[in-house]
């Protein structure tokens, strides 16, 4: 396995762990039990697929097991993306990052059915049902908040506006990336953010939401290990039992 | 001193106030019936909240679907279901004797047993 491609597997796994676990943090906190059940068991799911791409890499090229990348990796290593890394604040956030994510995750491993790297193309089979289901769910908070009364169709807009400019940090290069599109193993970010682009549009339109100034600057930096000042404190919150207890078991 | 404690003070709304609820001010609840293989019928499971049918289907399969196998899934608006009352369940009990409706009345079983004992005793 390339570089490129070792990379593009860490940053994927990275965001859907990262995510996964932000996410977790409402769990008993959700706006009402059925949500609260649906918002933790799809942010189960990530983490899930986070543990997959990082036994990839355990099993591909030679790295540690999934749960050592997880748990024990050196914090300035890892390249999530900054939008899965802010604390979660409302729900409203909470939701319009789930719907830009997840869109742009649902897309991702539609790409990668058609990957080069076979390990890849089966995980996208495997986890087309769930990513299905998180861009539903999304869509349907989309259309029924962007719809329902000003005060949430505000509060939406303001989150959408808000997130926007971290959504598109998600589709940032890496070091590697032409040899990975090169190799077929992905067509790269910038097909991925086309094709988001074309997607979230007439669903941000059918929300009765403006769509954000396309020509905002992204955020990038989570892709060159750059984090912003509220990754270190989570991280350090979701290894306060590993790293108290480096031999527990569970 | 009055306590801002709200398990001791509650708030006490004026006699006269009366409130109106506007559709969709409130949710509604549907009722969820599972399906587990193809064919199957639908089983009623439980009942989830939601404000429209569609998130009420993104429930019900986090709620009642994933711990079973589950081919399928309905919801139901829960005031859409006629129900009899409780007190008319009277009506279910029968005045005279009619054990030949029951299923377990079919003369039938009568035949299989007799059929049964033969078969045994052809193999003595």
């Amino acid at each position: 396995m390339n570089q490129g491609t070792i990379n593009f597997i860490f940053k994927t796994a990275d965001d859907s762990f990262i995510f996964g676990h932000r996410n977790s943090e409402w769990t008993g906190l959700g706006p009402f039990i059925e949500e609260d059940i649906a918002f933790a068991s799809m942010a189960q799911d990530k983490i899930g697929h986070a543990w997959v791409l990082y036994k990839m890499l355990n099993e591909h090229a030679g790295l540690e097991d999934a749960e050592k990348l997880a748990f024990y990796r050196d914090i300035n290593d890892f390249r999530n993306a900054h939008l899965v890394e802010l604390p979660n604040g409302e729900y409203d956030f909470s939701l319009l990052r789930h719907f830009l994510f997840d869109e742009a995750e649902f897309l991702r491993y539609d790409l990668l059915l058609n990957s080069s790297f076979a390990p890849l193309a089966h995980m996208a089979k495997k986890f087309k049902g769930e990513l299905k289901y998180h861009t539903m769910h999304a869509e349907s908070f989309m259309i029924q908040l962007g719809q329902g009364s000003e005060e949430s169709n505000t509060r939406m807009q303001k989150a959408l506006d808000a997130a926007f400019p971290y959504a598109l940090g998600l589709f940032e290069s890496y070091e590697g990336e032409s040899e990975v599109i090169a190799e077929g193993v992905f067509p790269g970010e910038e097909v991925l953010k086309a094709k988001w682009l074309e997607r979230i549009t007439p669903i941000i339109a059918q929300a009765n939401l403006k769509m954000p100034d396309l020509n905002v600057k992204p955020i990038f930096g989570g892709r060159q290990k750059q984090h912003t000042e509220h990754f270190a404190p989570m991280m350090h919150e979701m290894r306060e039992v590993s790293s108290t207890d480096p031999n527990a078991t569970w | 001193m009055k306590s801002f404690d709200p398990r001791i003070n509650r708030i006490q709304p004026a006699e006269d106030t009366t409130t109106e609820m506007k559709a969709g001010e409130s949710w509604i609840t549907f009722e969820v019936f599972h399906q587990k293989k193809r064919g199957e019928h639908h089983i009623h499971v439980g009942s989830v909240h939601a404000a429209n049918p569609t998130q009420a289907l993104l429930f019900a399969k986090e709620q009642y679907g994933r711990r079973l196998p589950c081919s399928n899934m309905w919801v139901v608006p829960t005031d859409a279901i006629t129900a009899f009352a409780y007190s008319d369940d009277d009506m279910f009990t029968t005045a005279v004797e009619k054990d030949y409706r029951e299923a377990g009345g079919f003369k039938v079983r009568d035949k299989i047993n007799a059929f049964k004992k033969t078969l045994t005793e052809n193999q003595k």
